[in-house]
């Protein structure tokens, strides 16, 4: 298998980071707490895995064919489906029980669907992929 | 960045839908600049004749904008009729003196209106009918005038004649044939079609041959005269006579023109560099008159200037609608016959109602209908399709109402529906909610009203409903779909392109595919990757190597992914007998797993419904038991009677026969779910009536039935045969599964695959040629060899990452 490029959803260095968190009102880097959920090889191209994290909902990891990876909550904004176990095209999932798409790095089901699922911060180093489980990339909590 | 220069001449429906078509593909591949001889922005040139008979209003029939224009960075040069095209220089100017360089050209220049060679053809008050200045001077003429003279009979004279009539005017149509509308009507429907305009107040001279247009005393016109030398007053006369290509300015640029500017399939004319498009082109000896070609036209174009280099125009089949409003009228195809065409007619002249539809080799070839056209889309339909009628022939008459319910060929009276009723009954959609969406986020096509309204997006049996809704809410000649669908939104290929091109290329992945075939998204979508995943592995089985990541999740986790995200399971249980262990290590699999629901099946197993994911390897593996693919487009179960051994009335044994059709068909993916029966005599307890292959045993041997249907719409299996032995049921069972595999369209089941095929082809293959019968069982049988048990597999481990989840590792912060 080609090794991924490292690649880094939400945050590019830090200090951009802390910049444009503070810009955005999100959560600054420093405040996240990057809990590593597995090997990069551990999630198939156009695929996800579920992580438990103990209280609902499970978070969903996808990974694109460009080998980005986004986690949203792993619950569809129509009826509460598991968009873990939906087709993932370009940068999209398909959830598996109505087929609402939504869009993998805003949360936002594609028109003419409607709705919105949390985004959870991301990030990939060194083989590893690593997601804040408590903080949603919108900053609310 | 945009390197390249497109220039299109000619501001009408073909050349700016044929940019609309471009931007979609490529935003941003060229500058565009647009020329149009009239003043004003693209409109739909089509709905004129309801402006002119007051229906609507010139703003309404704008298609585009100028605000889209600007939107798209499009220059628009509205009001500048270009005259020279520079080859060499790859230049064009304006009468003004404009110029434009381009790296490709695109000519849509329409047609022009035909002008009668008789002396008085260029008075004052003599006028054509083509454009809104047009429109507008008859509007202005009739409240001036009073004697109207329309010369031409044909749709758009009619059009005319009606729409001045309308306005207070009194109107002669002078037609030099003895019928109205001679190329779209026969003379029965013509001649009901003028009792009606009569009715309305217009009068008939026909057939008569205008010899000259007199002028009066203030130099305008004042009379026509026929050349029986007989006169009749006139202060406005209407040329419709026909159209002609408008090829001047191409002649001029020394481009090949014979009744049109020549193109090719790929809408290129001699000069590659410069396509062309709309009603000025001749495609293959054809000048098309209406929009329908002409925006198949566009797409096929647009592709190409792209550098897509997809898709070729293999012509059209038009259908044409009058638009005049309270006269119902449609035709379509070779309505006249003639050698080896049969016709059935109906014909209710009190109650003002015609129809006449022509058959040819078992198929649809052609339709007049006159007063009521509600079945209009549904013959077009299957014209367009071209498959065989011989099933519905004798109620094809009644139309598609009369074939049953609201199933996939049936279609009850849209327009008679209140707005509180229900139209998709999977998304609990009704009437009113469609329309609404149809007329607020102005929807043409079925896609967009699934998209928007989910209505017809889940079992389809809605459709032909939904497709009514359409043409009476946004109008016919917008809702015909395109001659064939696309496989999805990510391509222009049908299901027919994409098998052929896998066979024929012989394509083994999906990345290839999508490659070789142009998709337009880099991998898919959740609808065309599982259907190039099957055509993949039923193509080339064992060299294709298939996709997990491109299967629905009840394919990939090999269990049924149920509401709340848990699974179910179902075990096969072969012909529908099990035994006393299995039945015993299926109580404790519910006891260990604690399995909320245990149900039996209607067909004939046990479904085990709640299990975690994480659970499923563990209970295949105590449970011991062969995958009942319960969750796959594949073989589900055989269902079977007892048959001879016990039952009184059994003449055959119809459980082991079943036992045996399981064990050689089971892990068969096939284009949608397939479900058998056999039964031992032919009280049929297993309802081998309503299966996809139906085996009922008689005295003799046994009979073999295709194609039902026990779902949605209930479908009884047509009879495709009696044979003798065991082997023979199973090489003729397994042959038509596998005619079905090969050409059957993906989610298409063998119900629709026969009604499109025919059953007549289906026989051809399958039993008039002994040799071709063995070679597909065998080809079934290669491609089975060997397939293993999907559960045994990932009991042994395989797979595991699917079915478990992350645990997250605790660790430091950043
Ligand atoms: C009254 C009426 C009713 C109709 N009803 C129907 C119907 O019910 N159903 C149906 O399918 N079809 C109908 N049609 C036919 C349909 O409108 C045409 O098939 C369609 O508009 C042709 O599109 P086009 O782009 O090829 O040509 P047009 O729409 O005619 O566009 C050509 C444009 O190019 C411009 N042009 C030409 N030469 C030059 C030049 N040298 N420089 C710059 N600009 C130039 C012209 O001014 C014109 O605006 C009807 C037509 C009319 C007139
Ligand atoms: C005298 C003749 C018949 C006998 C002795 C007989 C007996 C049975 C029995 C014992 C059952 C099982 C009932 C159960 O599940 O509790 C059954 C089921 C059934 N019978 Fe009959 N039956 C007879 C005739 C028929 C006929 C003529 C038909 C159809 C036309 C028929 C259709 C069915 C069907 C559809 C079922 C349900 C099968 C299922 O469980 O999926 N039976 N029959
Ligand atoms: S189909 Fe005939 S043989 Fe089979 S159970 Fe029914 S009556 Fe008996
Ligand atoms: S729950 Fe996701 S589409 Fe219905």
């Amino acid at each position: 298998m080609r090794k991924p490029d490292v690649v880094c959803a939400e945050i590019p260095s830090r200090a951009d980071a802390i910049a444009n968190a503070r810009e955005l009102g999100e959560p600054e880097p420093g405040m996240l707490k990057w809990t590593r959920i597995c090997r990069i090889d551990e999630i198939p191209r156009l695929g996800a895995r579920v992580v438990r994290r103990g209280v609902a909902p499970n978070i969903a990891v996808f990974r694109t064919a460009s080998d980005m990876f986004y986690a949203l909550a792993d619950r569809c904004p129509h009826r509460g489906g598991p968009l873990s176990q939906g087709i993932v095209y370009g940068e999209r999932v398909a959830c598996p029980l109505h087929n609402t798409n939504v869009e993998l790095d805003s949360g936002c089901a594609v028109a003419p669907d409607k709705g919105r699922v949390q985004r959870f911060m991301v990030k990939v180093e060194a083989d590893f992929v690593y997601v804040d489980l408590e903080i949603q990339a919108d900053g609310n909590h | 960045m945009k390197t390249m220069k497109l220039v299109c001449v000619g501001n009408g429906m073909a050349g700016v839908r044929t940019i609309e078509e471009l931007l979609k593909l490529a935003p941003d591949l060229f500058d565009i600049t647009i020329f149009g001889a009239e003043p004003h922005p693209n409109y739909n040139r089509i709905l004129l004749s309801p402006v002119l008979a007051g229906e609507q209003t010139l703003d309404e029939i704008v298609l585009n904008d100028r605000e889209w224009y600007a939107q798209h960075s499009i220059t628009l040069e509205a009001g500048k009729k270009v005259t020279t095209i520079d080859r060499v220089r790859r230049v064009v100017v304006a009468d003004d003196g404009t110029e434009a360089e381009y790296d490709r050209l695109l000519l849509a220049t329409g047609s022009n209106p035909v002008i009668l060679p008789i002396p008085g053809n260029a008075l004052e008050g003599v006028l054509t009918y083509r454009d809104i200045a047009d429109t507008e001077a008859m509007i202005e003429a009739a409240t001036r005038c009073r004697n109207a003279v329309v010369i031409g009979g044909g749709l758009l004279g009619l059009e005319a004649a009606n729409g001045l009539r309308v306005r207070g005017m009194d109107v002669t149509v002078v037609h030099l044939l003895d019928s109205l509308m001679e190329r779209q009507l026969d003379r029965t429907a013509a001649k009901l079609l003028q009792n009606s305009l009569e009715a309305r107040g217009l009068k008939f001279l026909l057939p008569k041959q205008t010899s000259e247009i007199v002028a009066g005393e203030s130099g305008s016109v004042c009379a026509v005269r026929f050349k029986d030398s007989e006169t009749i007053s006139a202060d406005l006369v209407v040329m419709a006579v026909g159209v002609r290509p408008n090829t001047a300015l191409a002649q001029a640029a020394r481009l090949h023109c014979s009744r049109g500017i020549v193109v090719s399939d790929t809408m290129q004319t001699f000069d590659p560099r410069i396509y062309a498009v709309g009603e000025c082109v001749n495609h293959r000896g054809i000048a098309y008159g209406l929009v329908a070609p002409l925006f198949e036209m566009a797409k096929v174009c647009a592709n190409h200037l792209a550098g897509f280099g997809i898709g070729r125009y293999p012509g059209s089949l038009t259908s044409t609608k009058l638009k005049v409003t309270g006269i119902d009228l449609f035709s379509a195809g070779d309505f006249v016959g003639g050698e080896g065409t049969e016709h059935i007619t109906l014909s209710d002249p009190v109650a003002g109602i015609y129809k006449k539809l022509v058959l040819k080799d078992e198929k649809l070839v052609g339709a007049v209908l006159y007063g009521d056209t509600l079945d209009g889309a549904y013959y077009f339909r299957l014209l367009r399709e071209g498959r065989s009628v011989t099933d519905v022939r004798d109620r094809l008459m009644f139309g598609e109402a009369n074939l049953g319910d609201t199933g996939h060929l049936g279609q009850n009276r849209a327009a008679a529906m209140s707005d509180d009723m229900e139209v998709c009954g999977c998304n609990g959609v009704c009437k009113g909610a469609i329309v609404k969406a149809i007329r607020e986020q102005k929807l043409y096509t079925l896609d967009d009203v699934r998209k928007h309204t989910k209505a017809s997006s889940s079992c389809g049996s809605c459709t032909g409903l939904v497709e009514q809704l359409l043409i009476s809410v946004a109008g016919a000649d917008y809702s015909a779909a395109p001659r064939q669908k696309p496989l999805c939104g990510c391509t222009d290929h049908t299901h027919a392109e994409v098998r052929k091109a896998i066979r024929d290329e012989k394509i083994l992945t999906i990345t290839d595919a999508l490659l070789l075939l142009g998709w337009r998204t880099p991998n898919g979508c959740a609808a065309c990757r599982p259907a190039l995943n099957y055509y993949l592995i039923s193509t080339w089985p064992h060299e294709a190597r298939d996709d997990p990541q491109s299967r629905f999740i009840n394919e990939r986790a090999h269990a049924n992914i149920q509401k709340d995200g848990t699974f179910s399971v179902v075990p096969r249980m072969w012909g529908g007998i099990t035994n006393s262990s299995e039945l015993r290590r299926i109580a404790d699999v519910v006891d260990k797993y604690a399995i909320p629901t245990v149900k039996v099946t209607g067909g004939q197993r046990i479904d085990l419904l709640g299990v975690k994911k994480q659970d499923l390897p563990a209970v295949w593996r105590d449970l011991d038991m062969p995958s009942g693919h319960a969750y796959a487009k594949a073989l589900r179960t055989v269902k079977t009677c007892v048959g001879s051994e016990w039952c009184r009335f059994g003449v055959q044994d119809s459980t082991r026969m079943g036992q045996e059709l399981e064990r050689a068909l089971w892990r068969m993916y096939a284009p949608h779910k397939v479900k058998l029966a056999v039964s031992g005599c032919p009280r049929n307890c297993a309802e081998s009536g309503i299966k996809d292959v139906g085996v009922i045993g008689v005295d003799s041997g046994w009979e073999i039935y295709v194609a039902g249907n026990g779902g949605i719409k209930t479908e009884v299996a047509q009879f495709l045969v009696k044979v003798k032995s065991h082997d023979e049921v199973l090489e003729h069972a397994g042959a038509f599964l596998q005619l079905y595999r090969e050409e059957g369209w993906y989610l298409e089941r063998t119900v629709h695959f026969v009604h499109r095929v025919g059953l007549d082809y289906v026989k051809k293959r399958v039993l008039d040629d002994p040799e071709g019968r063995k070679v597909l069982h065998e080809r079934l049988l290669f491609a089975l060899k060997g397939e293993p048990d999907p559960w045994a597999e990932r009991a042994s481990g395989i797979g595991r990452q699917e079915f478990e989840s992350l645990e997250p590792a605790t660790e430091a912060a950043l």
